[in-house]
């Protein structure tokens, strides 16, 4: 078998969730990922932006085959996961974890610390001893920071950055090649978010670990990520390199992403222009036709709503569904 | 939690508390450790073992059997020969009351534990798995509620005859549809939360999810409704009794026998009082227990 070019690959990925509209009406289909393609190599982290309800989130549990998706695929080194059967994604749980956005919520209530980051371990290699699977929690414990005396310790008595960090114990156990972040450090302070971000940025120098980094924060994701990928109504409108994202963003949603992250110099700040958007996201039980961003878009065409555009190349590796990239906005 | 007990945590502490080798703790190691020092709940659980143990061997202290008539003494008072007095047909009530002891606990553990083994995995699997397997066994459960209890146990006695056990499963049958009810609402809500999306990215399989994460984090509501059960269980026995369906005569129960003496009050008050005075300090204790429990199963509160 040839040696599979990218460690993950994503084809054309649907998730639709069945809304009912009520009693004998029938029910609406929720596009909340409609087809979305990408690729991811081993030691590489995309970033995936986007606004609130936008399918980030659907999209990372898709990927890990938490939500059964509707159409296209997901090849994992190669293989096929949406058709695949409970042993051969039980193999594929120890290789593809996930940490959670709420760090408290993601942890049982009523487990000790130390029996949470066993559970994984204890899952799959029920053969180890408790000795080993002790030590096991003990260096994983360390590596993320966390105090040996807290294994005995509940959930509820740690901080909202403590308990991500038992989160990260409890993914990383396994020693897993990729972890799906959905949103680690939206729930945490500013300071915390810094140490969680270079806790990650450091397992995945040490274990060569690929992340799909699910966030709405542009810093945060431009801190860690390679390759960033921006959704919008469950379509990927803008994948680029992080470098030539923030340096000339091609669609114009991900410019006005761009252009709303605030400046550290408050000169700058000043003379930063914004490009503000009108109105609210649409439905996406009711998307507009064409381009799902024209409503809302300051390039808006006829063009627009008539023809949905291609996610075609753009520059080098920059990839964008806009039929006008790169035309200037003017406020 | 709070902030005052902090200064006196010296470095010394630390330091002296580190060399000793941390070894993991358990929720139900941990539960027994906070259990043990509920004072209220470790002297009902003494005062309940007292009641279990003088149930069992105290008519040991007499030469009586619960169907020896004394004729001598019929509805007699409390004396040196019947220390709790004597029934109507003279039988010793001291003996009698430990016998209906045995028979009410053994009714009101049994039935209680039936229940709540049956209740707690049917209402956890029917509210984890959901959808149409949900429906069909929830729909099951009240075509179960919709049968008149005692048409039931009429059914049960005709098809299995006369039998003490008949009693277990009767109240056992009916009793777990509630307790079925009530662990499916849990589970519904439990469900939703992200520590059992997270046990699903690791591999965890359904029965281990619903054993390790469901069930633990129903017992706060169960524990409490197990408590109300027993008193329940020991009642309907009663119940069961006085229609002539559950234990006969001449063996007894602490509801038979309460029936019986709340019949002859005002005559002979011994009558009832003793076995009354029985059924509340048992009912008090399973209370007090029942609380610690759930407290000690809950690591929030410390």
């Amino acid at each position: 078998m040839p040696e599979p070019r990218h460690m993950l690959e994503v084809i054309d990925l649907k998730v639709h969730f069945p809304v009912s509209r009520g009693f004998l009406r029938g029910q609406d289909k929720l596009k909340a990922v409609d087809g979305v393609s990408f690729n991811l190599r081993a030691g590489e982290t995309l970033g995936v932006v986007g606004e609130s309800g936008c399918g980030k989130s659907t999209l990372g549990r898709a990927v890990l085959q938490l939500i059964q998706p509707t159409d296209g695929n997901v090849l994992w080194m190669g293989q096929e996961l949406t058709e695949a059967d409970s042993a051969s994604l039980r193999t594929l749980r120890r290789d593809v974890q996930i940490i959670f956005q709420d760090p408290l919520a993601s942890l049982d209530p009523r487990m000790t610390v130390g029996e949470i980051i066993a559970e994984p371990l204890e899952t799959h290699y029920p053969e180890k001893s408790k000795a080993e699977v002790r030590e096991a929690v003990r260096a994983i414990m360390a590596k993320v920071g966390l105090r040996e005396e807290m294994i005995n310790r509940y959930p509820h008595e740690f901080s909202g950055g403590q308990a991500q960090r038992i989160g990260i114990a409890r993914a990383m156990i396994l020693q897993p090649r990729l972890i799906v972040c959905d949103e680690p450090v939206s729930a945490l302070d500013v300071s915390i978010q810094a140490q969680i971000i270079n806790l990650l940025m450091q397992l995945q120098a040490e274990f060569n670990l690929s992340l799909i980094f699910i966030s709405h924060d542009l810093s945060v994701v431009r801190h860690i990520s390679h390759r960033i990928m921006v959704l919008y109504l469950g379509k990927l409108v803008e994948l680029a390199e992080r470098d030539a994202l923030y340096a000339r963003p091609a669609h114009p949603y991900t410019r006005a992403l761009i252009s709303a992250v605030p400046l550290p110099d408050p000169a700058r700040e000043r003379e930063r222009k914004r490009i503000v958007l009108q109105g609210d996201l649409p439905s996406p039980l009711n998307p507009p036709s064409g381009c799902r961003f024209r409503t809302r878009c300051p390039l808006a065409e006829a063009r627009c709503a008539e023809e949905e555009p291609k996610l075609r190349h753009f520059g080098d590796g920059q990839e964008v569904a806009c039929h006008f990239p790169e035309r200037e906005i003017r406020p | 939690m709070t902030q005052t007990s902090s200064p006196t945590r010296t470095p010394a502490d630390a330091s002296a508390v580190k060399p000793r080798k941390i070894q993991g703790r358990s929720l139900w190691q941990n539960a027994l450790r906070r259990l043990m020092r509920n004072k209220a709940a470790v002297a009902s659980i003494g005062v309940l073992l007292v009641i279990v143990i003088v149930c069992c061997f105290g008519q040991l202290l007499r030469p009586y059997a619960i169907d020896d008539v004394a004729w001598d003494a019929i509805g007699a008072p409390p004396d040196a020969n019947h220390w709790f007095g004597s029934d109507q047909n003279g039988r010793d009530l001291f003996v009698r009351v430990l016998f209906g002891g045995r028979i009410s606990l053994a009714v009101g553990l049994i039935a209680t534990i039936v229940s709540l083994v049956i209740g707690v995995l049917y209402g956890a699997t029917a509210g984890f798995l959901g959808g149409k397997i949900d429906s069909a066994m929830m729909r099951f459960v009240d075509i179960l509620y919709s049968l008149p209890f005692m048409f039931f146990v009429i059914l049960l006695m005709v098809i299995l005859g006369r039998n003490i056990l008949l009693i277990f499963v009767a109240i056992g049958a009916v009793e777990w549809l509630d307790m079925a009810r009530i662990v499916r609402g849990q589970t519904l809500s439990i469900k939703r939360r992200e520590f059992i999306e997270a046990a699903h990215a690791s591999g965890v399989s359904t029965w281990n999810i619903i054993r390790r994460h469901i069930v633990p984090n129903t017992l706060g509501p169960v524990v409490v409704y197990t408590t109300l059960t027993v008193p329940k269980v020991i009642l309907l026995e009663s119940f069961l009794s006085f229609l002539g369906l559950g234990v006969q005569e001449p063996m007894t129960s602490w509801g038979v026998l309460i029936s019986d003496g709340a019949a002859n009050m005002e005559i002979a008050p011994w009558m009832l009082v003793w076995p009354a005075l029985f059924l509340a300090v048992t009912l008090f204790c399973l209370n007090f227990i029942g609380d610690g429990i759930r407290d000690a199963l809950d690591p929030k509160d410390r």
